[in-house]
């Protein structure tokens, strides 16, 4: 499953597995949750005060588009968060 | 000072870029153990942002010709860490004064909640990208152009696989340039501001060849060749279903011109983090060239407010070289401030070359002249509110029909700027909106004050 971003420098070390929507994925050490999220997926969540979805805009905690829910029901920042091995993102199957 | 000044006096650095790193330097240096809060994991900033662990690459594939200075400022960040009062991953949510003076920091980091108290604060707070509303500015795979570099420096990603640029400032040649460098394939360079304007700055900037001048000796020296450059573009709109398919503009002759891709970093200028500085009651003047209001800033960098010090983009754009000379001033004038002995020598070699920049600075001012017909093109019907999806016509007619003629009564009976991100996106495009509708100049629409959390805070702390 191809997404919106594109990994330009590949790296050594070790896969971090996690979920999107209990579909398993794997990314690597050191990648933030919307790399990891935008590397199988073309947006983050739906828009909730009108039609479409976001895909995160600033990439530098300001501008709040970028929040994702958990399954553990944590809400977070995907540009500030590090993805952990067995995080569970639950999107309701956006940017599919 | 007339109030007593006690012998260890807590001082708070409020950001870890260029700017923070600099004035904890000089406050070691002086035998004081700052604070320094960095909402960031590692100290270094946006611009030279350090991928987090397991992500490091080597500094001149991540900075290209910034690599020494970037590597000279993480190289300070370890050296300080053993000397400073380091907090990564802190964020200062709300400044309050305290009796009989200094402030409480409200701060959420990684052990939860907690309530500093500091005696002096040095605000290196930062930037980020100026935006402005274009059609179809709101589909996934739209970004700014900050945050396309920063995917590429911190994680080494593109943000999209046929990627176009668009830009009215030096960021944009830079980051066209990181792309090539770096394998992406870009679909389009275009700056909204005309050509002639650089190359009749260039004789001025090439005195000086700092992070800024570089953006610009890219654009007019060729270094872009080969690349789909255009400049003087204007009425950009992004086409796309659920998300970008491609890009549209009118060239300088007014034809108009489409490219396929699926992602755009497009911004315009950057704008200053100012809201710690409004918390910490800080007096703010309106500066006519970028069309912003900032925290007022001696040439030492002491801000209005007796006990806070401003140094960095946070309080004026200057760029990384800048920000890192007025850490250090700013310290400086810390210092004595606290009656430690002053270095006349040191405080004015920094003033000297401060002034140099700032003569340099007008310069490049020229060569980006604000994009005023990108403010005139943006419809009715366009989301200037990206957080709650607010549009141009509804700031328009709080103007015309319910008499909002300053941007906090328009928040008031709009919501624009009350949304997640407080203003931070559409703040400024809202008051050049506000002013055009009122035939004003933008300055006397005012500016959005900042509130307490200045950024969500998760109901669920970390445990």
């Amino acid at each position: 499953m191809s997404g919106l971003f594109h990994r330009l420098a590949k790296r050594s070390g070790p896969a971090i597995p996690f979920t999107i929507d209990g579909a398993p994925a794997e990314v690597q050490a050191g990648d933030l949750l919307i790399g990891a999220i935008l590397l199988h997926r073309h947006a983050l969540r739906r828009f909730e005060f009108g039609p479409g979805e976001r895909a995160g805009y600033c990439l530098m905690g300001a501008c709040q588009d970028c929040w994702v829910g958990l399954a553990d029901g944590r809400r977070v920042r995907a540009c500030t968060t590090r993805v952990e091995p067995g995080m569970a993102v639950v999107t309701g199957g956006v940017g599919e | 000072m007339s109030e007593p000044v006690p012998a260890e006096p807590t001082l708070a650095i409020v950001g870890a870029g260029p700017a923070g790193l600099r004035a904890a330097q000089v406050l070691t240096e002086a035998g004081l153990r700052p604070i320094l809060l960095d909402e960031g994991h590692r100290a270094g900033g946006q611009i030279y942002r350090r991928p987090p662990p397991g992500a490091e690459r080597p500094a001149a594939a991540l900075y290209g010709f910034e690599a020494g200075r970037a590597q000279a400022l993480h190289d300070l960040a370890d050296a300080l860490a053993s000397q400073i009062d380091y907090r990564p991953d802190t964020m200062v949510w709300g400044i309050a004064p305290r009796a009989p003076f200094g402030f409480d920091l409200d701060c959420l980091g990684p052990r939860g909640h907690e309530r500093i108290a500091v005696d002096r604060l040095v605000l290196a707070t930062g930037a980020m990208d100026r935006t402005l509303p274009f059609p179809g500015w709101t589909l996934p795979g739209v970004f700014t152009l900050g945050a396309a570099q920063i995917a590429l420096k911190a994680q080494g990603m593109a943000i999209g696989r046929r990627v176009a640029l668009v830009g009215a400032g030096p960021l944009l040649p830079l980051v066209a340039h990181q792309y090539a460098k770096a394998g992406a394939t870009l679909a389009a360079v275009l700056d909204v501001t005309p050509l002639g304007a650089k190359v009749t700055a260039v004789p001025r900037l090439a005195l000086l060849p700092g992070t800024l001048a570089k953006g610009v000796w890219y654009t007019v020296a060729g270094a872009l060749r080969g690349l789909p450059v255009r400049s003087g573009v204007r009425a950009i709109a992004v086409e796309g279903g659920r998300q970008v398919e491609a890009l549209t503009w009118d060239d300088a002759r007014g034809r108009r011109h489409r490219v396929a891709c699926d992602a755009v970093g497009a911004s315009f200028g950057l704008r200053s983090e100012a809201q710690a500085a409004d918390l910490a009651g800080c007096r703010f003047v309106f500066e006519p060239v970028t069309r912003q209001w900032q925290p007022e800033r001696s040439p030492e960098g002491r801000a209005s407010h007796p006990h806070v010090y401003l140094a960095g983009d946070g309080s004026g754009i200057g760029g990384a070289d800048v920000a890192e000379l007025q850490g250090e001033r700013t310290a400086l004038a810390l210092l004595a401030d606290l009656g430690r002995p002053r270095d006349a020598a040191r405080e004015a070699r920094l003033d000297r070359r401060l002034a140099r920049h700032a003569g340099f600075r007008a310069a490049l001012d020229a060569a980006y002249p604000y994009p005023h017909h990108l403010v005139d093109g943006i419809g009715d019907d366009e989301i200037v509110c990206r957080c709650e999806g607010i549009t141009a016509g509804t700031l328009r007619r709080a103007a015309t029909e319910r008499d909002a003629r300053e941007m906090n009564r328009l928040k008031a009976l709009t919501r624009a700027g009350m949304g997640r991100c407080q203003g931070r996106v559409c703040g400024h495009a809202a008051a050049e909106i506000l002013a055009r509708t009122l035939a004003v100049p933008v300055e006397t629409v005012g500016r959005l004050r900042g509130q307490a959390p200045i950024k969500p805070i998760p109901l669920r702390e970390p445990v």
